[in-house]
């Protein structure tokens, strides 16, 4: 029976289908000193996308936004209130211990591994409870020991590891038993700059060599920009863009902003071609363009002011998601 | 199905045995810090057996039982109570893991939740309990007058093993219940180590409705005063006569059943899908 | 008062607590009004009504005076927080103490009401018409609350020496527990016991407030003597406390935490 349901949905079917899935839940708020009401909450209303084998999907939105309570309902942990859900062709919450063979989640918040165990002892472990054979764990192990760099950590207990080591060991976690779809909930929150990048390089790769199938969701306007092609963006529990990146910016007209230091002082920017000039600091010693990405480059505006003053320094500030999800919600309700 | 296919997938008992297995090793290795949590753990038994002592040394009977089957009714409910805490005793910690999200790493594992909790958790240091029971048992049952028999031997071996289920399976009841009191959990403690305390003692001692309730709702009788009254020819108070002590192992079983109901329930609240 | 506020958000605990206190309760009741029956109807000068009261006003104290563990400043000292603690302006043990006193006045009426209400609907209690032995016995529970914090705070010094205090904890609690008259009443132990005790602070963090509650000492000279004890245990245990955090801040400084 498991061998088969194992095989069902394996190859060919989507990762993840949702069709108008909503989940609501009641809360009692206190009104009064005494009273209470009962109110429902609809944190996912209606949201329906597929993801196919091999995709990378970012799954973005503001905080309470309804992201987590999506990815428990499609890793199993919660029943939806309607709508339906496959994950691996499979119904998440009733076939959920068949799902966990297939799938891996990473809980950036949190970790899976033992606190008093070293690591290895941990991956051993969870080995045992994927009931895989020696022959398959220990090369698996070995290969993500060294993707991941764990060797000289496979010894130290858990809790004596930092955050990005920790986080390089729950990957390896979540990967031993390879799962076909890998569901990673803010993996680089709290991360230094270089352990983000080193796990995005893995990430990345890890896709492109097993043909993994990833789902994050995140805050990081960078963890989207390297590991994401497709987006997809909820707001109030409704899926409100689908697309990529480019696409995205393009819609709600996100801008960058190039913030240049100048070598002398000078008077405001104010006449560079597609842009818009946000402010000026240090009497004029830096100045911030803002430009909308498709009308015009960072290269081209940078040449405009070249032309007009000597710059010494520069760095360009990316919208940040938030902004972006909050420029969406306006543009989608006008 | 049953074709030949290299590897061989493990059984799901090697999982088991891998994770106690890690799990021991972890709790034994600070040497000093395990040793005094074993002691302590050891003392508790003993310091609980003191009250028993000291009701003693003022009053020769007192619920219908001398002090030396008092004291088989302590050490039988103490070992049933120890046995059944190092199996499930952490279940009742449900709340930490709701609050910690833990409970949804392990819910995304191809493992029962229970079992999980319950091979995660084992601490060894509560040996030291059951070592302290078997101890004062081994003292008590050569002063107490029993008219042995192959029968009277089986149930004595059987008690502390059916008992240990009933107070493993209220462990997981109160788990189960747990789910609807995340900030109560001390809640379960009235039923857990209540039941324990009420074991201890000659149940003839307390009101016909407590009576009724520490046998037939939280069958805590079960585990030490219904056996040892059989086992000593003894007769029991109204509503419990000494011939219930042959059916602990019933006890057990019902004690699961409704620990697994609830406990199912408990999960299905959890995972939003009713209850 | 921070302590007060703190705890009053944990109001469901705190009614779980209640609930379960209750239950303890009317299995102690039980237990110690069928032996003063099994003596024949007193024992060490308590009736069956009087043993009641003694039982169900300990289970009502259990919350204030925190009979069981408290392991907050160990954690502390695990996590290296204590650090942040000692720089405060205010010195450390002055603070939890402080924390511990908004704890106790917290908890004196959600942890003692619903125990000593069961109790007198189901036994009956005989408690005091006067004054004086309220008066007394709330100066005894105030003693009891820092007697028995002095006790748990030195305990959780043990951090400082010990990767896990839990071992050290459940000794401490349990052995307290029954020498401070948790289980039975101090004047039931036999003279070994009884002189133990009487050694030890414990008898001072419960069976004193009772005995005062109940006009066991009726007496002005033995109501003021117990008191006096108390004080001198509080006094002493907070001092040896204040003693053993000097040493322990030494080895954190030198060792460099």
């Amino acid at each position: 029976m498991r061998e088969q349901s194992r095989g069902a949905g394996g190859g060919t079917g989507p990762a993840i289908a949702l069709d108008a899935l909503t989940r609501e839940f009641v809360v009692h708020r206190r009104v009064g000193r005494f009273r209470r009401r009962r109110d429902v909450v609809t944190a996912v209303a209606g949201v329906g996308f597929t993801v196919e084998p091999g995709e990378s999907v970012g799954y973005i939105g503001a905080n309470g936004a309804g992201k987590s309570t999506t990815i428990k309902m499609l890793t199993g942990i919660l029943t939806p209130t309607s709508g339906t859900v496959r994950t691996c062709g499979l119904r998440p919450v009733p076939q959920r211990r068949t799902l966990a063979r297939r799938i891996g989640v990473v809980f950036g918040q949190r970790t899976q591994l033992w606190w008093d165990l070293p690591l290895a002892d941990s991956l051993r472990i969870l080995a045992a409870i994927h009931r895989l054979p020696a022959s398959v764990w220990r090369p698996r192990r070995d290969e993500l020991v060294e993707r991941l760099e764990l060797g000289r950590l496979l010894e130290v207990p858990v809790r004596q590891l930092s955050l990005g080591e920790r986080m390089r060991g729950d990957l390896a976690a979540a990967l031993l038993h390879s799962p076909s779809l890998l569901v990673l909930d803010e993996p680089t929150i709290g991360l230094d700059v270089l352990s983000k990048e080193r796990l995005r390089t893995f990430l990345r790769e890890e896709q492109r060599l097993h043909h993994r199938t990833l789902l994050l969701t995140t805050h990081d306007m960078d963890d989207v920009q390297r590991l994401c092609d497709r987006l997809l963006v909820v707001d109030h529990g409704r899926l409100v863009y689908d697309g990529d990146l480019a696409g995205l910016v393009h819609r709600v007209g996100a801008r960058r902003v190039l913030v240049v230091d100048l070598v002398e002082r000078a008077a405001p920017l104010t006449d560079v071609p597609g842009t818009d000039l946000m402010g000026v600091e240090a009497s004029g010693l830096r100045q911030r363009l803002a430009f909308v990405p498709g009308t015009t480059t960072a290269a081209e505006v940078l040449a405009a002011v070249s032309t007009r003053v000597e710059v010494r320094d520069l760095s360009v500030e990316e919208p940040d998601i938030e902004d972006v999800v909050r420029r969406l919600y306006l543009t989608s309700v006008r | 199905m049953a074709e030949a296919r290299a590897p061989e997938r493990p059984g799901a008992w090697q999982a088991y045995r891998v994770v106690l297995g890690s799990r021991l090793r972890a709790q034994s290795s600070y040497r000093a810090s395990f040793v005094l949590d074993v002691l302590g753990s050891g003392a508790i038994t003993l310091v609980e057996f003191s009250e028993v002592y000291v009701i003693f040394h003022n009053v020769p009977v007192l619920g219908g039982l001398d002090f030396r089957a008092a004291a088989l009714v302590y050490a039988l409910a103490a070992l049933s109570f120890s046995l059944g805490d190092l199996l499930t005793g952490d279940i009742d910690r449900i709340p930490v893991y709701v609050r910690s999200g833990n409970l949804d790493t392990l819910l995304v594992r191809p493992l029962p939740l229970l079992a999980q909790l319950v091979t995660g958790d084992v601490q060894l240091r509560r040996l030291g309990r059951v070592l302290v029971a078997l101890g004062i048992l081994a003292v008590v049952l050569p002063a107490v007058d029993v008219a042995w028999s192959p029968a009277r031997v089986g149930l004595l071996a059987m008690t502390p093993l059916a008992g240990a289920m009933v107070f493993s399976g209220l462990f997981v009841a109160v788990g189960g219940a747990q789910f609807w009191l995340v900030e109560g959990g001390e809640f379960a403690n009235a039923f857990t180590y209540g039941s324990s305390y009420a074991a201890s003692f000659s149940p003839a001692v307390l009101t016909l409705p407590l009576r009724l309730l520490f046998s037939f709702v939280l069958p805590a009788a079960f585990t030490g005063y219904l056996p040892a009254i059989a086992l000593l020819g003894l007769p029991g108070p109204p509503w419990l006569p000494a011939w219930l002590g042959w059916l602990t192992p019933v006890a057990g079983v019902l004690t699961w059943a409704a620990a697994l109901a609830l406990w199912r329930l408990g999960v299905r609240r959890y995972t939003g899908a009713g209850g | 008062m921070a302590g007060f506020r703190r705890y009053a958000t944990y109001r469901v605990a705190t009614a779980a607590s209640a609930f379960t206190n209750t239950v303890f309760g009317l299995l102690r009741a039980s237990i110690t009004v069928a032996t003063v029956g099994a003596a024949g109807g007193t024992l060490a000068g308590y009736d069956a009504r009087t043993v009641a009261t003694y039982a169900w006003l300990t289970q009502a104290l259990i919350g204030p005076v925190q009979v069981f563990q408290w392991t907050e400043l160990a954690q502390q000292v695990r996590t290296g927080a204590v650090a942040v603690d000692l720089v405060r302006p205010m010195d450390l043990q002055a603070q939890y103490l402080a924390t511990n006193l908004g704890r106790a006045a917290y908890m004196l009426l959600p942890r003692g009401l619903p125990p000593l209400l069961v109790g007198a609907l189901t036994f009956g209690l005989t408690l005091p018409t006067d004054v004086w032995p309220w008066a007394a016995g709330a100066v005894s529970v105030l003693l009891a609350v820092q007697i028995s914090f002095a006790c748990q705070f030195l305990v959780n010094l043990a951090a400082f020496w010990l990767l896990e205090i839990r071992g050290v904890m459940i000794l401490y609690v349990v052995t307290s527990g029954v020498l401070c008259g948790l289980y039975l009443p101090v004047h039931w132990f036999p003279p070994w016991l009884s002189t133990l005790a009487a050694a030890t602070p414990f008898p001072s963090m419960l069976q004193t407030p009772v005995d005062l509650l109940t006009g066991r000492l009726a007496t002005p000279s033995a109501a003021v003597g117990a008191l006096a004890v108390q004080l001198a245990w509080a006094v002493g245990m907070l001092a040896l406390g204040r003693l053993v955090l000097a040493v322990a801040t030494r080895r954190l400084v030198v060792q460099g935490g």
